[in-house]
């Protein structure tokens, strides 16, 4: 019998091509529009994988990775003082204006790495060398700014020159890192030389980068340095937490995005729901029918339950596929973000499920409703 | 009259009642309908639109709750049986031919008639190969894989029998078996049913309004609303309303 009812499914070929389009439409609109806002958040806190150290100090009153409240360079020699700190260095981030060779301006994300050390130097360097940074008025820039200028026109290499602030900036190295959520490139150079092409500021220390002393737990120096007054330490996963929840809460990206997600649902119910009535109420005749015949409840609602949730697999696949596609085509143009871990993939499979569910009662409702003399007729 | 032992009757009934509807709107379909249908006898319910014949069926069949009365199927109370096992006795006890055909459009003739088989049980393999003998028997045996839509009405209804005899049931019910088919494919339902349906053992009850197939009677009961008016015995069905 479940052969047939899915013989039956698949032979009201509009239907079954409405309840697939429906549920994978609705499938569709979750997992991507779920994946680029998870794409999205990621982006705010690349800043944070991009400089790769354990611990993050900032200024009391910072509360995410991409808000800079400038600190005095003594605090570095506080922080350093701390039981349990191995290293410590100053950061430099701030979005500045670049004046590119024609003239025209580009903000750019000015990243100022401690000179001696160079610690939250980018992870790949796609073309020169990392210790040129040395070098005067030298500069690296990321894969983001070869793009941004190249729209104008700029074939950017080693040895462009552009100036920040009046001042010149010579092209090293080009380096790889994580697209973040400003937009703007990454420019690496030296904190030293970042305090040059920054504005004039009383202070200018934006963050300062520490690691533990070997056994030293990262939890326990966070805990010391928070308590020495005026700053505030992160691990970096805590910083990374904190930054996604601040945009979480703060703007209305979940939101903007919700709307969409509630609208795939109430659109995948509304159509899911109405053709599986449709479909059902169509072949009362024949499951009336099947009823005189001799089939229970229970073999009629198995029936309808497998009907529903074969439409679900089938449209489930479909949308979450054609939603992989995208993104994989995205990922390769590297914007609009996308990040599809399998928590979306579990949560629209749920909701998936949920509305087969909604589908074959409203099905079976009809069904326990119905008497078999009705064939008669 | 002497009353013949009950396993003899294949439905009986004693003063079934049956009212549609509630207060201004109620109908009387059936009162107190004292009916009887015999082993090895081909039955007919006739009578005028709204007197009743398919709410009788209906009740009898077990597809339909009545209010008075009793019904029993060979020997069978309907009213002890829960609505689980009713079903179950119906699936087993009980063949169908509608008026509408009711073939799932979907599936193919054979698929059709290997249902009756399923729902009891049957493995695909066994009933497919009882529908197909049944299918050859009842003259289409080479369209077996045809879907409903591509047979012709007498075709279907004849897909229809067999599915109704498929599973050997004890009582074959058909509501107005001929009434979608013209008169010439009416007719080679009719003996269908007289030559592959009626048996010593089996019941079948035919409701109709189409005279053209009376002679096909054994007997044939006369209703009108919602009684039965006049019993018509062998010699009588040739000669009413021909
Ligand atoms: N579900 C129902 N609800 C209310 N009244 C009904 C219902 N079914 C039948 N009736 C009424 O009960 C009476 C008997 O109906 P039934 O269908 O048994 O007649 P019938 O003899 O089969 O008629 P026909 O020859 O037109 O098929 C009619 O007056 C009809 O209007
Ligand atoms: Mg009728």
């Amino acid at each position: 019998m479940l052969r047939l009812a899915l013989k039956m499914l698949f032979g009201d070929r509009a239907k079954y091509a409405m309840l697939v389009c429906g549920l994978s439409f609705c499938a569709l609109l979750m997992s991507q529009q779920t994946s680029v806002f998870c794409g999205l958040l990621l982006w705010t806190t690349a800043t944070v994988r991009n400089i790769r150290v354990p611990i993050w100090v900032a200024d009391a009153k910072v509360e995410q990775v991409n808000e800079v409240v400038t600190m005095r360079e003594v605090e570095v020699q506080r922080v350093r003082s701390v039981p349990g700190v191995d290293w410590a260095v100053p950061l430099f981030w701030s979005i500045l204006q670049a004046r590119l060779p024609d003239g025209t301006f580009q903000g750019v994300q000015l990243t100022g790495l401690d000179s001696a050390s160079l610690v939250g130097r980018p992870a790949k360097m796609l073309e020169g060398r990392i210790e040129d940074l040395q070098l005067p008025n030298a500069v690296i820039v990321d894969q983001v700014a070869i793009e941004k200028f190249a729209k104008r026109g700029i074939r950017l290499h080693v040895g462009t020159v552009f100036e920040i602030n009046d001042k010149e900036a010579r092209v090293v190295g080009i380096c790889e890192t994580e697209r973040s959520f400003l937009g703007q490139p990454y420019v690496f150079t030296t904190y030293s030389r970042a305090l040059q092409y920054a504005p004039l500021q009383r202070k200018l220390l934006s963050f300062i980068l520490v690691h533990p002393k070997k056994g030293t737990p990262v939890p326990e120096l966070v805990h010391r340095i928070s308590t020495l007054g005026g700053l505030r330490a992160f691990s970096s996963d805590q910083f990374a937490w904190d930054t996604l929840i601040w945009y979480v809460r703060n703007t209305g990206i979940p939101i903007s995005f919700g709307t969409v997600v509630i609208l795939g649902i109430v659109v995948g119910i509304a159509i899911a729901g109405q053709t599986f009535y449709l479909f059902v109420h169509e072949n009362m005749r024949y499951l009336a029918a099947l009823k005189a015949m001799g089939a229970g409840f229970s073999v009629l609602a198995k029936m309808v339950v497998l009907q529903a949730f074969t439409v679900g697999f089938i449209g489930y696949g479909l949308g979450v596929g054609l939603a992989a596609l995208f993104g994989n085509a995205v990922l390769r143009k590297g914007q609009p973000p996308f990040y599809m871990p399998w928590q979306i993939l579990a949560f629209t499979g749920v909701v998936i499920i949920l509305i087969c569910l909604f589908s074959a009662l409203v099905g079976l409702i009809k069904i326990a409703r119905t008497e078999a003399a009705m064939v008669f007729k | 009259m002497s009353t013949p032992p009950s396993m003899d009757y294949a439905v009986k009934t004693t003063a079934l009642g049956k009212t549609y509807g509630k207060g201004d709107n109620v109908v009387q379909a059936l009162k107190a309908v004292d009916f009887e249908a015999r082993c090895g006898e081909l039955l007919m319910i006739v009578g005028p639109s709204g007197c009743g014949k398919t709410t009788l069926l209906s009740v009898i069949c077990g597809t339909l709750h009545y209010d008075t009365g009793s019904v029993s199927v060979f020997g069978q109370d309907l009213a002890r049986l829960s609505s689980g096992k009713l079903t179950a006795f119906r699936g087993k006890n009980v063949g169908f031919v509608f008026q509408q055909f009711n073939l799932i459009p979907t599936w193919t003739a054979l698929e059709n008639v290997t249902v009756p088989m399923l729902l009891n049980g049957s493995s695909r393999a066994s009933a497919e190969t009882a529908a197909s003998a049944l299918l050859k028997e009842v003259g289409i045996g080479d369209k077996l894989n045809a879907l409903p839509s591509e047979l012709s009405g007498g075709q279907q209804q004849r897909v229809a029998i067999a599915r109704a005899l498929v599973h050997e049931p004890r009582l074959l019910i058909c509501d107005e078996p001929t009434a979608a088919l013209d008169a010439a494919s009416g007719k080679k339902v009719l003996q269908l049913l007289k030559e592959r349906a009626c048996r010593p053992d089996r019941g079948v009850i035919v409701v109709t309004h189409d005279s053209r197939i009376f002679p096909f009677a054994d007997r044939i009961a006369e209703m009108e609303d919602g009684q039965i008016k006049a019993m018509h015995g062998p010699g009588e069905c040739q000669s009413l309303y021909v």
